[in-house]
């Protein structure tokens, strides 16, 4: 069942569409179920779907086309790393394989402790801070560093 | 211009902000950068910010005067298609039975294209000011920003804004005193690069997944929901407050003829200072570079991508002798696109950097029609065959034919978007690409 709190959220969302259109929150509500349960499991997806009338098809077929939503488990931090052309230019692949070699997973891995997931990103809008990465789709690092890699790790340990 | 003070910056966490330095650039859109909280209302105010708007709904402007004044700046559209905007707004139809929307394209994801997320986080009232004008002036009683889901920090700063601005009644009901209304909210993506595609971007706010639709009927007669739709850039609108406030002429001639005003050029990879550079529409590419800070660590430039992957990538010699404005790149054989300049120095191995591209498109490419859903896998594995040594001589010609297969055949612009690095890159890379196929490695010795 869906928490009072992410109806709370989800009910606001719904503010911004006209009454019968409860289907445009579903981007919305699938991330702050997402937020709130780490991944989407298709029971989560039913519930949104439930909550907002419409097919339950139609919630899943935007949980799988859009690159954000995690249809699996991925731990506590998922850290999504930009490879595309800006970042490649800033020496990404480096970054990659640091991060491989310290967390000890591949890309799509979680570590066995279930702490870390590296999942290989798309432009993410924001080349003039390349190298970059996200963790957990809202805190943005860019300007990365070796260095810098293992701090933000440290903390997150 | 004044050198930026320190920036209060919300969402640094551990980062620096890209820091530009403000010398040499022209602030029409990112003008609250010069003073020391850039986001807030007061600062906006302070630099003379709601003024346009106040003035347009107190002496109800006529309409159509606005959209003269906007036809008069020159203004183009600058998410890429640079479609002028005075043009577009005339689409829309007077007179409607029912909502009209409002929606502004914030989801940028073209690779290199980072402008709209500096207007957002530095300057969010602006934006707001510029879609409130655009409403009253087409009559859209509800707005929506779909902003890229990746800069969540940044859409934050925009909620906030927003309800900054409708507190002091420049959005809502009966704003500034006027029996205007308009509601104006913030929606986001969630990782797929087609739905900067403006009828992706309609189904994505609909809540479905961001497949585009076929044109005709074009967003201004079938938009969100159905109802006629304004769609325009982010830039864009943050422009109109600006040309209202010192009059479309006073715009125009910051540019060029045919390239009305500033843009906002994103710099990325081999530079010196990477970061948006907000300068005069026709500035040679060679100052815009400068004020970059050069290619970096003293090196050689060997390519530029000027408006990101989907316009032509651009030697050296024929970028160092272009200017930075529609005429000037398409001229040059290339297009200004976002103005999302990629700089690539003489280490960059140009096979690497298409196949990169490459699996960007295919990644990306939304699977609705079947030449770009194809195609543009076919092309990654080829060049995937090429970088692994496997390459053969007629793979060349194959990736050809593959991309001219793509563009043109498809129902939105990524087929021609897939298309132009593949085409480009070979047109005047081609040795490059054959020493690869021949030798199995790359031309370039730090490879």
């Amino acid at each position: 069942m869906l928490s009072p709190q992410a109806i709370e959220k989800i009910d606001y969302e719904l503010t911004k569409y006209p009454a019968d259109q409860r289907q445009a929150a579903v981007m919305s509500a699938l991330r702050i179920v997402q937020t709130e349960r780490g991944w989407l499991s298709k029971e989560s997806i039913t519930e949104i779907a439930q909550y907002l009338r419409m097919p339950e098809i139609a919630a899943m077929e935007v949980a799988s086309f859009y690159n954000m939503y995690d249809l699996s488990p991925v731990g506590k931090y998922k850290i999504t790393i930009c490879t595309n052309i800006s970042c490649m230019l800033r020496d990404s692949d480096e970054i990659v394989n640091h991060l491989k070699t310290k967390l000890g997973v591949g890309f799509n891995e979680v570590t066995p402790d279930g702490k870390f997931c590296l999942k290989e990103g798309e432009c993410m809008g924001c080349c003039g801070g390349a190298p970059l990465m996200h963790v957990n789709n809202t805190e943005m690092h860019e300007f990365l560093t070796v260095e810098k890699v293992d701090a933000i790790i440290e903390e997150l340990q | 211009m004044a050198t930026r003070k320190a920036v209060v910056d919300k969402t640094s966490l551990h980062k620096p902000v890209v820091m530009t330095d403000l010398k040499g650039q022209t602030l029409v859109t990112l003008r609250t950068l010069t003073e020391e909280n850039p986001a807030s209302l007061e600062t906006y105010i302070k630099l003379g910010g709601y003024s346009a708007l106040k003035r347009i709904v107190t002496e109800k402007t006529k309409a159509t005067d606005i959209i003269t004044e906007v036809k008069t700046s020159g203004l183009r559209g600058r998410g890429g298609a640079g479609f002028p905007t005075g043009l577009k707004w005339s689409f829309m139809p007077r007179y409607f039975d029912g909502v009209k929307y409002l929606v502004c394209n914030s989801d940028e994801g073209e690779p290199g294209t980072f402008k709209d997320r500096d207007i957002i986080r530095y300057n969010p009232h602006q934006l707001i000011e510029g879609m409130a004008i655009a409403a009253y002036t087409l009559g859209a009683r509800v707005g929506y920003n779909y902003i890229h889901g990746e800069i969540w920090q940044d859409y934050e700063i925009f909620e906030a804004a927003l309800h900054e601005a409708k507190a002091a009644g420049y959005l809502g009901e009966n704003i500034l005193g006027s029996n205007f209304n308009f509601d104006l909210y913030a929606v986001h993506g969630y990782g797929a690069y087609i739905c900067g595609e403006e009828t992706a971007l309609i189904e994505s706010i609909e809540g479905k997944k961001g497949q585009p639709r076929f044109k005709p009927p074009f967003p201004a007669s079938y938009g969100v929901f159905g109802k006629p739709t304004n769609v325009n850039n982010t830039e864009s609108y943050t422009s109109i407050p600006w040309i209202l406030e010192h009059g479309g002429q006073a715009f125009a001639d910051l540019g060029v003829p045919n390239s009305g005003g500033t843009k906002l050029f994103s710099v990325s990879g081999h530079v010196e200072k990477p970061g948006n550079y907000e300068v005069k529409m026709g500035t040679p590419f060679n100052e815009l570079l400068e004020l970059a800070g050069g290619v970096w660590k003293g090196r050689k430039l060997k390519a530029v991508i000027p408006g990101g992957p989907s316009t032509p990538v651009m030697p050296a010699e024929a970028i160092m002798a272009a200017t930075m404005d529609y005429e000037g790149l398409s001229k040059a054989r290339s297009s200004l696109g976002a103005g999302s300049m990629i700089v690539m120095d003489e280490t960059t191995c140009m096979v690497k950097a298409l196949h990169r591209l490459s699996y960007f498109f295919y990644e990306e490419s939304c699977g609705q029609c079947t030449p770009c859903r194809e195609g543009t896998g076919w092309v990654y594995r080829v060049i995937d065959r090429i970088v692994n040594g496997k390459g053969k001589m007629e793979d060349l010609d194959l990736l050809t034919d593959v991309s001219n297969n793509i563009a043109g055949r498809t129902i939105c612009a990524l087929g021609e978007a897939a298309a132009t690095p593949v085409l480009s890159f070979i047109k005047h890379f081609r040795p490059e690409f054959e020493y690869y196929i021949q030798h199995g490695k790359s031309m370039v010795e730090s490879q």
